[in-house]
């Protein structure tokens, strides 16, 4: 396919023994948002690391881009017992005119005067915005997001959705998500990756998010409502 | 000894000292350069009794013990922070076993006097050397300190640049145990960067802090010596220590 910007394929990851990745096979489109759902220790993580190159794995993961961002979940990133790092020498790691980055500062409601500050002095709701930012300056063509709402209240976790799409609109950015908050598949996915262990399920939301494959990925006693209210 | 000579190889190998410090410490290693400054002894007492270079001792034993200690925590999986226990008191033993009485306290403590001009010139190329690899490494090491996978998602290849990086901590250490001797140059690395920590409030006031405080340490000691006779090693640690603790004044 032409468009298409990443193709998976029977792809097996192992790690230390333990089969967590088996026989995936998945394509994701350009400007496609796809969201990866599922339980704590599913793979999400392991799956995107794989994508990366960041893993051993067996199959084929084949990329028609190179310009690939990736925001691993908040709490990999260390921000204690690290020497005294502003948030532009955080920037100085993309290489990139000090234009862009005031640019996309703006873009995210942060004051580009926030530069001077010290990397672990910034608000979770804050560093969150930040590393948008970061993720994004470059220009990337796909964006790879672990957890992006994760800690944040649901005032903040709005922002940081509405940021995405803002940017998913404005770049035709292909987003690949992981999250474990089911009502943001409905606004914003075209297609659904579930994962548990061996298990998974692929498809349009509508087809994916059923209370019977909700079951089946997280166990039985889930509550299942259609948000109708959630969405562009 | 020619004091403008002295003063130029203190400048210099303190000078690259501090500045590799200064990712030492960001890596949490300073522990693990008091165990490779102790790993020279041994070397360094061969060196005075075969009347060789005592950097070339130093470096040839900092090689084995770097091995050693990569062996050691493969087959054993003890934390680095045992087996860089392990490995001072044992460098210390052997040293002893023999090391000629008379030459005890140069080796743990340094001597200058015995600096020739060919130190100065090839101490000043090895500092240049070492400041240039690290400077082109420095901001990557801090990444990875960040998020070992970002970095590598950007392309950084983190063997290569660990190889940069131990390379000079042995280039440093082997040159530094002229100076300041096995028993001090851990903290010829650690001191000046603390120091920088406290009153840094970037990166590159950082590790250009460390850089200046372990040269100025340097020079000072080293003039101290040619006034007062006292060991240039241990005055330049005390000097060091000093700033550090003006630094605290400071602290943000």
């Amino acid at each position: 396919m032409h468009n298409e910007i990443l193709r998976v394929n029977k792809l097996n990851v192992s790690l230390n023994g333990d089969e967590i990745l088996k026989d995936l096979n998945f394509s994701v489109k350009k400007g496609e948002v796809l969201i990866i759902l599922g339980p704590n220790g599913a793979g999400k993580t392991t799956l995107f690391k794989s994508l990366l190159g960041l893993l051993p794995y067996s199959g084929e993961v084949i990329w028609h881009s190179k310009r690939i961002s990736y925001l691993p979940p908040r709490e990999l990133i260390h921000r204690k017992e690290l020497p005294p790092l502003t948030l532009e020498d955080f920037f100085k790691f993309k290489k990139v005119s000090s234009y862009k980055i005031a640019k996309i500062l703006n873009q995210v409601g942060l004051d580009p005067n926030i530069l001077k500050k010290g990397f672990e002095s910034l608000s979770t709701g804050q560093f969150q915005r930040m590393l948008i930012a970061w993720g994004l300056v470059d220009e990337p063509e796909v964006l790879l997001f672990d957890e992006p709402a994760y800690g944040i209240d649901i005032g903040g976790q709005e922002t940081v959705y509405s940021l995405l799409q803002n940017f998913w609109k404005e770049h035709n950015l292909t987003i690949l998500l992981i999250t474990h908050d089911l009502s943001i598949v409905w606004g914003h996915a075209d297609n659904v990756l579930c994962l548990n262990k061996n298990y998974y399920c692929y498809g349009k939301p509508q087809e994916v998010i059923t209370p019977k494959e909700l079951e089946k990925l997280y166990g039985t006693g889930i509550e299942f409502y259609e948000h109708s209210h959630i969405g562009s | 000894m020619h004091i403008i000579s002295a003063l130029i190889l203190g400048a210099f190998i303190c000078g690259a000292a501090g500045y590799l410090g200064s990712l030492m410490v960001t890596k949490r290693m300073s522990l693990m350069g008091e165990a490779l400054g102790h790993m020279t002894l041994p070397g360094i007492a061969l060196a005075i009794i075969y009347g060789f270079d005592i950097s070339i001792g130093a470096f040839f034993f900092l090689l084995l013990g770097i091995i050693l200690i990569w062996l050691l925590e493969k087959r054993t999986k003890l934390p680095m922070e045992t087996l860089a226990a392990l490995v001072i008191s044992s460098s210390l033993a052997i040293a002893f076993l023999f090391l000629p009485e008379e030459e005890t306290i140069n080796a743990l403590i340094g001597d200058i006097s015995k600096i020739t001009m060919v130190d100065t010139i090839t101490t000043v190329a090895f500092s240049t050397i070492i400041f240039l690899a690290i400077n082109k490494v420095f901001s990557n090491m801090i990444f990875v300190s960040i998020s070992e996978d970002l970095a590598r998602v950007s392309g950084i290849n983190i063997s290569r640049m660990n190889l940069i990086f131990l390379s000079c901590i042995a280039l440093v250490i082997a040159i530094g145990v002229k100076v300041v001797g096995g028993l001090l140059i851990a903290a010829l690395v650690a001191i000046p960067a603390s120091t920088s920590k406290n009153l840094g409030k970037n990166l590159t006031h950082y590790s250009y802090g460390g850089l200046l405080f372990g040269s100025t340490a340097g020079v000072l000691g080293i003039l101290g010596f040619q006034l007062t006779g006292i060991p240039a090693g241990p005055l330049i640690i005390m000097i060091s220590a000093v700033l550090f603790l003006i630094s605290l004044i400071f602290v943000k």
